[in-house]
């Protein structure tokens, strides 16, 4: 196929996701808008008001209405979208369960925002791991092209028959949300063919088949829900990868589960989700220069997370600094976490921790030399000095 | 009932058969059983207007017993009984005695 025509403009990530939004033109979005999502409705709700889709916006009380909503346009046979950040989503964990549960492939823009206390609206993870158990597919964009992309795939990932599950698309807040790039939007006619008409599977609104959702589910049953469920995420991994092939030979962008930047040679490697990967490509590129053989693994799909793959994908470097925009109190970053459970534990890359970005916080050029550079250390004696540090912090 | 493997559930366990939960037989969570005296019982069918699970079977307009396949054991229809002179129509017995 040829790569279809597309237009360069200049937006936020926030406005990018909207334009997305406004080509999918979902049936039914229910939102109650939170910083730093807000300009995703406030661009999308003057979409609605000016007739340029056919979405029915519910503008409800909380955010735990909000998802409430969701899954009832959804469950009646609707394609449901809706972005929210940080408390927002927190407000919305019970319902995210039973978004999953019920298999509804509603689509979310997560943009991500730090948890309170202390009350914070800046951008990091901590939103996004929070939810890493509650059955949605999860995305990750490093900026707005990635996130608008992300957002084109989405329903063709949640969707797939063998899927049906909900799927969240992160953006880093303020930082890429409010920050004005330069990114190709492809045309409304290539955004409609290449996502199709949805077919619900079982619509309460086809009341010509009556049926009962979200039943009482005993002992004896529920494991063999859960077991299911976990199937359709395994093989959301597959569908992953079908449609990000699909959207590269449309677009021309090319995407897979995880992005490796210069990794092949690499001997050491920093592990980062979003916006960062963007920092510390550039510091790679630096290093490169120097002769010091440094590499990036950008996770794009956190769940299902790509353990096989990300643990070939690792298996030759000699040190690995896994870098967490979100933290476990008591506990090793989740991302590192995940990374430990990928890799083997005997013929692997030494791994170690580093915090850093909570509250917004920035990861300077110089947070990531020091980064690399003691990886490099870490790589030569095979001997961390601290397995979890905070980047930047005051002593 | 045979039971599912967690290949063949439906999907989203989403029910599309009406009234199937007959098919659960739920009378095994019974401790006490009601044990039903015919002499004491004036056809009121309070019995079977109270009965959270229609489990007391009814025939022409007259109560004849109950399903033991769905009663629950909860007791509530001998506690609504209104009984014949003080003797209760419905008595709730110890299950296994």
């Amino acid at each position: 196929m040829a790569v279809a025509t597309t237009k360069t403009v200049a937006v936020t990530g926030n406005q990018a996701v909207a334009e997305a939004f406004r080509q999918l033109n979902p049936d039914v979005m229910p939102a109650y808008p939170i910083t730093p999502s807000t300009g995703i409705m406030e661009s999308f709700t003057s979409f609605v008001s000016n007739g340029k889709v056919d979405t029915e916006t519910i503008l409800v009380e909380s955010e735990h209405s909000a998802m409430s909503a969701c899954i009832g346009a959804s469950a009646a046979g609707g394609r449901v979208a809706t972005a929210t950040s940080a408390q927002g989503l927190a407000l919305m964990w019970e319902m995210l369960h039973i978004a999953s549960g019920y298999r509804l492939p509603i689509l979310m823009a997560l943009v991500n925002r730090a948890l309170s206390a202390p009350l914070n609206i800046h951008g990091d993870h901590s939103d996004g791991m929070g939810m890493r158990d509650c059955g949605w597919i999860q995305l990750f964009s490093e900026n707005a092209q990635e996130a608008y992309d992300n957002t084109v795939m989405a329903y063709r990932i949640a969707e797939h028959k063998d899927v049906r599950l909900p799927i969240a698309v992160n953006m880093d807040g303020f930082i890429i949300s409010h920050s004005i790039e330069s990114m190709q939007f492809m045309t409304d006619e290539d955004v409609k063919k290449f996502v199709g008409e949805y077919i619900a599977i079982d619509p309460l609104l086809d009341i010509d088949n009556p049926k009962s959702i979200g039943a009482l589910v005993l002992p004896d049953y529920y494991m063999e829900h859960k077991r299911a469920q976990h199937e359709a995420m395994l093989n959301a991994k597959r569908v992953v990868k079908e449609v990000s092939e699909e959207f590269a030979r449309i677009t021309g962008r090319k995407y897979d589960l995880f992005e490796s930047y210069r990794t092949e040679d690499a001997e050491i490697v920093l592990v980062a989700l979003n916006s960062a990967a963007g920092t510390i490509k550039d510091e790679i590129d630096r290093y490169r220069e120097q002769g010091v053989k440094a590499g990036l693994l950008k996770p794009r799909l956190f769940r299902p997370f790509p353990y096989d793959e990300i643990g070939v994908a690792l298996k030759n470097a000699r040190a690995v600094c896994i870098m967490d925009r979100a933290d476990s109190y008591g506990g090793y970053g989740p991302l590192f976490m995940e990374i430990a459970s990928a890799v083997s534990p005997q013929r692997g890359p030494v791994l170690f921790n580093k915090i850093y970005g909570l509250g917004g916080r920035d990861l300077m050029p110089l947070d990531v030399d020091k980064v690399i550079e003691e990886t490099a250390e870490v790589a030569k004696t095979g001997k961390v000095r601290i397995m979890k540090e905070y980047i930047s912090v005051r002593n | 009932m045979k039971q599912m493997n967690w290949k063949e559930l439906p999907h989203a366990g989403t029910v599309l058969k009406a009234g199937n939960a007959n098919e659960y037989k739920t009378g095994s969570w019974r401790s006490f059983k009601p044990r039903w005296v015919e002499e004491n019982c004036i056809q009121c069918l309070f019995c079977w207007i109270y009965c959270p699970d229609s489990a007391v079977t009814v025939k022409d307009e007259k109560m004849t017993g109950f399903d033991y396949d769905h009663c629950k054991g909860c007791g509530v229809c001998a506690m609504e009984c209104p009984g014949k002179k003080g003797n209760k129509a419905i008595v709730m017995e110890e299950e296994g005695k």
